[in-house]
């Protein structure tokens, strides 16, 4: 005998999971997102087909050193008689690539530790959050530096040293996330049937984590970004000849006050990048705080 | 056959800032073997502390369990250890929680929720587990049982998503199900329904009941016996009929005298308890009742009564029950 149900009890919301079709109702809205997602296409479809784009080889030093932008070289040759805009093409690759595997790796390592932290309090969550605190005490960027001049220099080793500046970032926004998640009543609800500490941690309280982690990790993207340009900016990047973002501005810091474009050109790629994600990460923000609040 | 749930004299203590308050005061209860058992009392009388100290739920520290023992099938669960209580709970044990709009998780389906404990706990496969929770949410009373398994919670009403509740808390047969106030937060056209629900398939599926509530009116339809909380301690324990008809604790007096009742005559004045409950961490000396009852004597100030039977069945933790026998018949 199945019990009789009331017809009142229907449908009466919309299908919560916001997908493409909402994501995009959101960017017509907000044209800063837009020009966000546009900007990071194109350096996306440059990092991917980089080599393919550039109208010269970026290590070709067969033309005029320091010719200012011209029809044949639009963003002019730096000293040594290389296109600048062939080395700045080609760079986004590297650049790009550094900014989203550091954070990646720091994303995982540090959700990994803020949620265990955070999940077990006590003297687990001491022990890995004073270590947190240490870290935090110091500028991501000191860290960094310090890091690369204990591993040497190279793009493996400013990868490392990058996502390792960044985990206490990740770690304290999933600790956070986690104290009040686990509060929550369907945490409560899981453990009463029995659900095992690690399947609960995974299927219950991460994924009502990730609203702020994604957030956190589009900010970080960019410091990332600007975090490889630094490093090699003071010469602890990769090698010389390698075409980054950073490398190719701290080698026009010499040329500043002659060739302007040596450095312009380099730093707008840079912030055009670095603006596209933080801008995609407020869109991103929104939208998945409208999901929280249509939800209550 | 021993009862399927024997709590003895259970103590549960919370650490606070003014020191330790004592939550629960040695309370023992029975559930037997598809018995439907009430729990009754106010807010802060200890009757959840209770439920959750039986799945081992309290969270320890502040909680701390200072005395008794949870008999349960046999097994004192007060001596097992994490990992088989972890295998006891949702397998054995099931529990029904008063918020239906916060015990779902908000991005998970209803059909993973509803199969992660037949997942974890009976090892069957994901598509056995999705066969069974159709057939789950049908017996509960959820038409489109297929369409609802891929829904989510925010698209189900408070009544559905107790259904499911009861659902997930049913879907291992446990042995004893745990209902604390599973109706409380809901419509009362609702209440009804999911009460009938629960009842229909504890008795269907052999499965005993331990409801918890502050409702006495849904007591007397529902549970074979009741057993009423005051300030930590069971005051009056008895078949429901018994205690309802020819109640033996002035606080179940004032409780039934305090609701309006279809058999008293209409306009007879509500009778409200005097004062509020005590403060656990001052508590008054003796009966804990005492401040509040008219029956008062000064004995009753100088040793705390203990449940005593006074007919078979039926226990009342009162000195003065004779008193108030006599003062209802008369």
């Amino acid at each position: 005998m199945a019990a009789p149900a009331l017809p009142e009890e229907r449908d009466r919301l919309p299908p919560r999971r916001a997908g493409w079709r909402q994501f995009r109702a959101v960017l017509l809205r907000d044209k800063k997102a837009l020009a966000g997602v546009v900007v990071l296409s194109v350096f996306v479809l440059a990092a991917i087909f980089g080599p393919f784009l550039s109208p010269y080889d970026p290590n070709d030093m067969l033309f005029e050193m320091m010719a200012p932008p011209s029809l044949a070289h639009p963003l002019g040759t730096d000293d040594l008689g290389r296109d600048l805009l062939s080395r700045i093409v080609v760079g986004t690759r590297i650049s790009l690539f550094v900014g989203v595997s550091t954070v990646a790796i720091a994303l995982v390592i540090g959700v990994a530790l803020g949620l265990v932290a955070g999940y077990f309090g006590g003297w687990i969550d001491n022990i890995i959050m004073r270590y947190i605190d240490l870290q935090w005490a110091f500028p991501n960027f000191i860290i960094a530096v310090y890091l690369v001049a204990v591993f040497g220099t190279g793009l493996l080793n400013i990868i490392v040293a990058i996502s390792l500046a960044f985990v206490d970032d990740f770690a304290r926004v999933a600790r956070s996330m986690v104290l009040t998640i686990k509060e929550e009543q369907y945490i409560a609800a899981a453990r009463t049937v029995g659900v095992p500490t690690h399947r609960i941690i995974w299927r219950h309280v991460l994924p009502n984590a990730t609203a702020p982690i994604i957030v956190q990790a589009t900010v970080s993207v960019s410091y990332a970004i600007l975090g490889e340009a630094s490093l090699s900016f003071l010469g602890l990047g990769v090698e010389a000849d390698t075409p980054t973002w950073g490398l190719i501005l701290a080698d026009a810091r010499s040329f500043i006050s002659r060739a302007w474009w040596l450095g312009i050109f380099p730093g707008l790629a840079i912030m055009l990048t670095v603006l596209a994600i933080n801008f995609i990460g407020d869109a991103l923000r929104d939208f998945l705080d409208v999901r929280e609040v249509a939800e209550r | 056959m021993p009862a399927l749930l024997e709590i003895d004299g259970l103590e549960v203590t919370f650490a606070g800032e003014a020191g330790l308050v004592p939550a629960v005061r040695g309370v023992s209860l029975e559930v037997d073997r598809g018995e439907m058992v009430a729990l009754v009392g106010e807010s802060g009388s200890g009757k959840s502390v209770t439920a959750l100290a039986v799945l081992r739920l309290l969270p320890e520290p502040p909680a701390r369990i200072t005395g008794g023992r949870i008999l349960f099938d046999g097994v004192d669960l007060l001596r097992v250890g994490e990992e088989p209580m972890r295998r006891l709970r949702g397998r054995r044990i099931g529990m029904v929680f008063q918020e239906p709009m916060t015990s779902l998780n908000p991005l998970l389906s209803v059909g993973r929720q509803l199969t992660e404990a037949m997942e974890v706990h009976l090892g069957i496969s994901r598509r056995q587990a999705e066969r069974r929770a159709v057939e789950l949410l049908e017996a509960v009373g959820i038409p489109d049982p297929e369409g609802r398994l891929r829904q989510y919670p925010h698209q189900l009403s408070g009544g559905m998503r107790q259904r499911v509740m009861i659902a997930i808390a049913l879907c291992c047969e446990p042995d004893l199900v745990i209902a604390d106030e599973p109706t409380t937060a809901l419509d009362v056209t609702i209440q009804a329904q999911i009460l009938e629900v629960m009842q229909d398939l504890c008795a269907r599926l052999g499965v005993a009941l331990l409801l918890i509530t502050h409702n006495l009116a849904i007591v007397a339809r529902y549970a074979h016996r009741v057993n009423v909380m005051y300030a930590g301690r069971v005051v009056e324990s008895g078949e429901a009929v018994a205690l309802y008809r020819r109640p033996a604790h002035p606080y179940t007096l004032g409780l039934l005298d305090s609701v309006p009742r279809l058999d008293r005559p209409r306009g007879a004045p509500l009778e409200p308890i005097p004062g509020s409950p005590p403060d656990p961490a001052a508590l008054p000396s003796g009966c804990a009742f005492r401040p509040r009852c008219r029956l008062a004597r000064p004995r009753c100030a100088e040793a705390v009564p203990d449940p005593v039977p006074i007919e078979p069945g039926h226990r009342s933790a009162c000195f003065e029950y004779r008193r108030l026998r006599a003062e209802a018949t008369a």
